[in-house]
C-alpha cells in the first residue's frame, strides 16, 4: 500500500473515531430520554433523530453545506466564536457523520432501555440511589449490548458513508478525503487495481464488524433473566 | 411511629386512608387485590405520589412528606427498605454486590445519624436469611425462594428504619413459601424494625402479623392488634371462610406417650398435635371459628380435649350459620390480669343458636377441635 492510502485509512478511521465518541456522548443521553419520556414532544424527537435513515445522505449534505457555509447560522456562530467555518474541514465533516449516524447510535440503545424493567430501577431508589447513579449503576450495564451495538454500528456506518462527505467534505487529501470518496475517485480515473483492494478491504471490514458484534451480543445470554 | 395520611384519586380507584403503626413488629395490610394496598406501600416509600403527609417519627428529618410545609423526599433519600412479588436483582451483579448495592449508598447517611442498629449489621443480615452460600453466585442461578430472601437481605442491608413488604411470598409456590415463611418470622422476632407486610393472605397474617390493617376500596376498615381485630365479628374477615382468632401463647409441656403438646395462655391452655418447639417458647395458636361449638354444660365424657368456659360477647348472624364472639371466663383472665383476655370466634348453624336460645352474657363452654400452631 502507498503513503497516500495509508493516510487516508488514518483519516478515515480518526474520523470513524471521534464521530463515534461523539455519537456516543450525545446518543446515550437522547435515547435514555426518548426512551423514559412520556412527554408530547416524544414522537417529534423520534422523527427527527429517524430523518437520517430515510433522507438521501446528498439531502442531508446540502442543507448541512448551507447552514455551516458563512450565510447559515451555524456558519455565523462558529465564525463568531473563532473557529472559522466548517465546510471542507475534518471538524465539518465530523459534524456531519454525528448528524448522518445519529440513528444507527439512538435506536439501539434506546431499545436497549427501553427493555430495562421500571422496577430494577424502583428498586435501586429504595436502596438509595439518586436518579444520575441509578443510571450508571444499573441502566448503563444492562444496556451493554445496546451500547456495543450502536457503537459498532456508528463506526462502521461513518467509515462507508460518501454521500454527506462529499458535499461538506469535498476531497481534500489528509483533511477529508476519506475511504469512501478515494474509492469512487479510483473508480472515475479506471485505476480498478487501487479500487479493488479499497473495496474489498471494506467488504472485509464490514463482515468482520458483523461478526464480531452478533458473536460478543451471542456471548452474554444469561444475563437477560432480570428477574 | 408511622404516622400517614395518603389520598390519591385514580380513575377508577379513590384512596383515603390514615395510619398509625407501631414502632416496632409486623403490620398485615389485609384487603382483598385491588383495596389500595400497594397503593399504599408505593405512596409510602414515594415510588408514586398522593397527597397528604409520612412521617417515620417526631423528628424534622423524620418527615418523609408533608403536603403543608410542601417537604417531599423522594424515595433515594428515604431510609426504608422495599421487597416485593418477584425478587428484583440487578442481574448484571452477583449477589454479594446486590448485597452492597443498598449498603454502601446509605453509609453516608447512617454516619449523619448516629442511630446506627448495630443489630442490622450485614454478617447478621446474611445469617438470618441463609444466604451465606450464595453470596458469589449470580441472580439467573437462584431459585425463587433463594432470590427473594437475598432481596430481603439487601433492603435490610441498607439499614433501613422502616421494610415496607409488598405480597413477598405471593410468587412462590407453597414449598418456596415454607422456606421463606421460618425466615420472615426470625425478622419478626429479633429486628426492632417496622415491618408493613402487604398480603392478601390470611394465613400469612395469622402466622406473622403483630398488628392489622384491613382495607377495603381504599379506606381503612379496621386498625389494630391481631387478635383483637381477628376477633371481630362485624369484619368482612368474619365472612372468610377460614374466619378464626390467634392466640398468643406459651408452650407449657409435651405428653410424648399420647403424641400431644399443651399450650397456655391468660386464662386457659390447649393440647395440640405434639409441636418441634421447646418448653416456654412463645408460640402462636390458630383456632378457626368452624373448628369451635358451644355447649351450656360443661361436657362430659367427650373425646374434644379441649374444652374452656367462656363468656358470648355477641352474635351475628350471617347466611345459615351464626358467628359467636366468645371471651375466655378462666381464671387468669381477669381485668387485673397483664393480657387481655383471650377471645375466640366459633361458627354454629342458626338451628342451634335457636335451639340453644343463646344471648349476650351467657356462660357456655367451648369445645374447640382444632388448634394450630403458626
Amino acid at each position: 500500500m502507498t503513503d497516500s492510502t495509508w493516510v487516508l485509512l488514518r483519516l478515515t478511521a480518526q474520523l470513524a473515531a471521534c464521530s463515534t465518541v461523539l455519537l456516543l456522548l450525545l446518543g446515550t443521553p437522547l435515547a435514555w430520554w426518548l426512551a423514559r419520556t412520556r412527554s408530547p414532544l416524544k414522537p417529534l424527537a423520534t422523527a427527527l433523530v429517524t430523518m437520517p435513515l430515510v433522507l438521501p445522505p446528498t439531502v442531508i449534505g446540502f442543507y448541512l453545506l448551507l447552514l455551516m457555509g458563512p450565510q447559515g447560522a451555524v456558519g455565523q456562530f462558529t465564525q463568531w466564536l473563532g473557529l472559522g467555518r466548517l465546510p471542507f474541514t475534518f471538524a465539518g465533516l465530523v459534524v456531519a457523520s454525528v448528524l448522518y449516524s445519529l440513528p444507527f447510535v439512538v435506536q439501539p440503545l434506546q431499545q436497549a432501555f427501553e427493555t430495562i424493567p421500571e422496577r430494577l430501577l424502583e428498586a435501586a431508589a429504595t436502596l438509595r440511589a439518586a436518579p444520575l447513579d441509578r443510571f450508571f449503576s444499573i441502566a448503563l450495564p444492562l444496556a451493554r449490548p445496546g451500547l456495543v451495538t450502536a457503537s459498532v454500528l456508528g463506526f462502521a456506518h461513518t467509515v462507508g458513508e460518501f454521500g454527506v462527505v462529499l458535499m461538506v467534505g469535498g476531497n481534500i487529501p489528509g483533511q477529508t478525503r476519506v475511504l469512501s470518496v478515494a474509492l469512487y475517485e479510483h473508480v472515475e480515473a479506471a485505476e480498478f487495481a487501487q479500487a479493488h483492494q479499497l473495496a474489498a478491504g471494506m467488504v472485509v471490514f464490514a463482515l468482520l464488524v458483523l461478526l464480531a458484534l452478533y458473536a460478543a451480543n451471542r456471548a452474554r445470554p444469561a444475563l437477560g433473566n432480570t428477574a | 411511629m408511622l404516622q400517614a395520611t395518603l389520598a390519591l384519586k385514580r380513575p377508577n380507584f379513590t384512596l383515603d386512608v390514615a395510619l398509625q403503626l407501631p414502632p416496632s413488629g409486623i403490620t398485615a395490610l389485609f384487603g382483598p387485590s385491588g383495596c389500595g394496598k400497594t397503593s399504599v406501600l408505593r405512596a409510602l416509600a414515594g415510588l408514586d405520589r398522593a397527597a397528604g403527609r409520612v412521617a417515620i417519627g417526631s423528628d424534622s428529618a423524620d418527615v418523609w412528606q408533608d403536603d403543608a410545609t410542601g417537604r417531599w423526599l423522594p424515595t433515594h433519600q428515604r431510609p426504608l427498605g422495599y421487597v416485593i412479588q418477584e425478587a428484583v436483582l440487578f442481574p448484571h451483579l452477583r449477589v454479594r454486590a446486590n448485597l452492597d448495592y443498598g449498603r454502601r449508598r446509605s453509609a453516608a447517611a447512617r454516619a449523619t445519624a448516629a442511630t446506627t442498629d448495630p443489630s442490622l449489621a450485614l454478617d447478621q443480615v446474611i445469617t438470618l436469611l441463609g444466604i451465606k452460600h450464595l453470596m458469589d453466585r449470580w441472580p439467573a442461578t437462584l431459585s425463587g425462594g433463594e432470590r427473594q430472601r437475598v432481596a430481603i437481605a439487601r433492603a435490610l442491608a441498607s439499614a433501613p428504619r422502616l421494610l415496607l413488604m409488598d405480597e413477598p411470598l405471593a410468587a412462590l409456590d407453597a414449598a418456596r413459601k415454607a422456606e421463606i415463611l421460618p425466615y420472615l418470622e426470625r425478622l419478626q422476632r429479633h429486628l426492632a424494625l417496622p415491618i408493613v407486610y402487604v398480603t392478601h393472605a390470611l394465613d400469612e397474617v395469622a402466622r406473622l402479623a403483630d398488628h392489622l390493617v384491613l382495607l377495603d376500596a381504599g379506606r381503612v376498615l379496621a386498625a389494630g392488634p391481631l387478635a383483637e381485630v381477628l376477633a371481630r365479628t362485624d369484619l368482612p374477615l368474619a365472612k372468610l371462610d377460614d374466619a378464626g382468632v390467634v392466640i398468643h401463647a406459651t408452650l407449657d409441656r409435651h405428653d410424648a406417650a399420647y403424641g400431644l403438646s399443651r399450650v397456655r395462655f391468660a386464662g386457659g391452655a390447649l393440647w395440640l398435635g405434639a409441636a418441634a418447639v421447646q418448653p416456654g417458647q412463645a408460640v402462636r395458636a390458630r383456632v378457626l371459628a368452624r373448628d369451635v361449638s358451644v355447649t351450656r354444660q360443661l361436657p362430659q365424657q367427650t373425646s374434644v380435649l379441649n374444652v374452656l368456659p367462656v363468656r358470648l360477647l355477641a352474635l351475628q348472624a350471617q347466611a345459615h350459620t351464626v358467628l359467636l364472639h366468645l371471651q375466655v371466663a378462666g381464671p387468669g383472665s381477669r381485668a387485673d390480669a397483664p393480657a387481655p383476655p383471650v377471645q375466640l370466634l366459633a361458627r354454629i348453624t342458626r338451628r342451634s343458636a335457636d335451639a340453644l336460645a343463646l344471648r349476650a352474657g351467657d356462660a357456655l363452654y367451648a369445645q374447640i377441635k382444632g388448634v394450630a400452631l403458626m
